[in-house]
């Protein structure tokens, strides 16, 4: 079976560009021109300097020995978390930047759930010299302070969205709307694997550095470049795409997500897509969405802002339907735990998002002898607040 | 014939209202279709709303999440609107987002339409290849016109492509914008409505986004069959009730 996107941007049944007509130019610019964008010598390399000097790239692939000792498996974690701006975001920002620039865009629009993709993009934006325009839901600017101040102090406007539940959902449609308010001068850097055909491939591809980092520092460690899982947290999906990219024609290699169950999967407060969705379209693709059976989009809850998406991205959705992809979800007490198991074990204080990915020891049991990478998503600096409360530190 | 046809061969510049169903009240869908049609609209969009109408103003937006907060469903509107076709005789078409469609099922949602007696449909993300490719023999089973955007970015080629597709009119989005932002018309609209003007269409164009009084009515149907208000009428109804459609009307025309 194919896992790669179609040429019209499909993955199965799932994928797709469902925009109205406002967005086909742009989109359609960027779709003809993305893939040869990429491989072009200078934009390679521009990308790779960059990846390397400024994100401090490849990110270190560490043996966690006393959390493999505790759950008798053997335990790498993809240290995403020390990139610059403290996740894996700006993989794609990096990305994304330089593919404006060559479209000649003037201004970045973005949205942001966590706060982690609006930092990344107020990033590179100031290091490009581009005004940048991130979206926050409401309830997301409260929830993570920290990381609104950093994106004001990097020059970015943050405008709040005040529709909807005022989360990533909303971020995201009203960026949208201002990407059909300025079709001409502006490009749209969608932080996640989801949105119209290309992004959700051109995303992936971004982000499939992580796997492909993984291949080699494996081979060096382990004398092979294939794990027997590679474990990620997915909201939207961007580090697990990233993190299973060269891994998913290799049948021997378990592809595990773990999405955000709220406080229950059937609690009503849930962010679990795959447990809860059904087909439908979101933000310009067909994919697996928590609706109603009227077809209204529902509001999703996750303690993690970054979880907090009502959908999952198409290539996520063609994984969990054909079997392809192992699909778990963790409560906010699991996750909670497997934050602070983490930090008091490995001295690593996790992103909420991630602490989700680490609870698949609560759901799974590996052998001794398996090599289980986890995708170490981003660190947790930015959530302290709620470690705090949640813990009463 | 279909009477979205028959109604661009009268010999008369069309004035079109877009409102959402279920807005203000729940029930006041099919009163608001009735006053319309009563002080001589000849075309309606009725919107079905939806909880995430990215290409919605706020004005829209609002009236969507109210009328979703007033328990409209997509079996209600049809429930409301059976009858509809005793009472009314004008061109109706339903405007909202695909998702919904997609959950009722599309060839069901067609049918449900054609039953009723409505004329066409706008679901501004389905897009003309997505259409082509697996619901256009629906649709033309159910003889429902679908309705295709163009922008001032929308190409010649791609103009030329939906022109093709379509066999109703052409819904010209004035501005480069979502719905309710922009009132008034500048230099831009004007060169883009000469453009379209000069490309001989075969399908006749209808004006929407920016319209909002008798002048901006005027000036986009210098060149177009018609125009269509769909905030400007919504506001109109939050701030005055649905009693006032006629004063609404009078403004226009």
């Amino acid at each position: 079976m194919n896992y790669n996107a179609t040429e019209k941007g499909y993955y199965g049944e799932f994928g797709g560009a469902y925009i109205p007509e406002m967005l086909y130019p742009n989109v359609e610019e960027l779709r003809q021109n993305y893939l040869k964008v990429m491989v072009e010598p200078d934009f390679k390399k521009e990308f790779d300097q960059l990846l390397k000097d400024y994100v401090g790239r490849p990110s270190p692939l560490y043996f966690a020995k006393r959390l493999s000792e505790k759950y008798n498996t053997k335990v790498y974690l993809k240290r995403e978390d020390l990139n610059h701006t403290g996740a894996h975001k700006v993989n794609n920002t990096i990305g994304q930047i330089l593919m404006a620039k060559r479209l000649k865009k003037t201004r970045i629009i973005a949205e942001t759930g966590a706060g982690q993709h609006g930092v990344a993009t107020a990033t590179v934006c100031a290091l490009m010299g581009m005004k940048c325009v991130v979206y926050m839901g409401e309830i997301d600017i409260a929830r993570q302070a920290p990381n609104v101040a950093r994106m004001k102090m990097l020059g970015a406007e943050v405008r709040p969205a005040l529709s909807g539940s005022r989360t990533l959902k909303d971020a995201t449609n009203e960026a949208i709307r201002d990407w059909i308010n300025n079709p001409v001068d502006t490009h749209y850097i969608i932080g996640s694997a989801i949105g119209p055909h290309p992004y959700p491939d051109m995303v992936t591809r971004f982000q499939s550095i992580i796997s492909e980092e993984i291949k080699w520092q494996l081979k060096e460690k382990e004398g092979r470049e294939n794990p027997d899982y590679v474990v990620a947290c997915i909201g939207g999906g961007s580090n697990a795409a990233g993190t299973y990219y060269h891994f998913l024609h290799e049948p021997e290699v378990g592809i595990i997500a773990v999405e955000a169950a709220g406080k229950g999967v059937n609690s009503g407060e849930s962010a679990a897509t795959s447990a809860l969705g059904k087909e439908g379209v979101i933000h310009g693709c067909k994919t697996l969405l928590m609706q109603t059976n009227d077809g209204q989009i529902t509001e999703p809850y996750s303690i993690s802002a970054g979880l907090d998406y009502p959908g999952v991205g198409p290539l996520h959705a063609h994984l969990y339907t054909s079997g392809r992809g192992e699909f778990y979800s963790a409560t906010d007490d699991e996750a909670m735990n497997s934050g602070l198991e983490l930090t008091q074990l490995e001295g690593i204080i996790p992103a909420i998002e991630t602490s989700h990915a680490l609870a698949i020891f609560k759901h799974k049991t590996f052998k001794p002898d398996d090599v289980v990478v986890i995708s170490l998503s981003g660190r947790g600096d930015k959530d302290l607040d709620n470690y705090i409360k949640y813990f009463n530190l | 014939m279909n009477r979205i046809n028959q109604k661009m061969q009268e010999d008369k510049k069309l004035l079109s209202i877009y409102f959402t169903a279920g807005y203000p009240s729940l029930n006041d869908t099919v009163k608001v279709i009735q006053d319309l049609e009563a002080n001589g609209i000849d075309m309606i969009e009725i919107g079905l709303p939806f909880s995430d109408p990215l290409a919605d103003g706020p004005t829209i937006q609002n009236s969507s999440t109210a009328a979703l907060k007033n328990g409209m469903t997509t079996n209600i509107l049809f429930e409301q609107l059976k009858d509809i076709r005793k009472s009314v005789s004008i061109p109706l078409i339903l405007m909202g987002y695909f998702n919904p469609m997609l959950q009722y099922g599309v060839e069901a949602f067609c049918k449900k339409c054609a039953e009723i007696g409505i004329d066409g449909l706008i679901m501004p993300d389905l897009p003309l290849d997505v259409y082509q490719d697996e619901y256009e023999a629906i649709f033309k089973k159910y003889d429902l016109k679908n309705i295709f955007l163009i922008t001032p970015q929308t190409s010649d080629a791609r103009i030329l492509q939906i022109d093709a597709a379509s066999d109703a009119f052409i819904y010209m989005v004035s501005t480069a914008s979502v719905t309710g932002s922009k009132s008034g018309f500048g230099e831009e609209q004007t060169t883009y409505f000469n453009r379209i003007a000069a490309m001989n269409l075969k399908n006749p164009q209808i004006v929407g986004f920016g319209i909002n009084n008798s002048s901006t009515f005027k000036q986009a149907t210098t060149h177009a069959k018609g125009a269509i208000i769909g905030s400007a009428f919504i506001k109109h109804l939050t701030e005055h009730g649905v009693a006032t459609i006629p004063e609404f009307v009078k403004e226009i025309r």
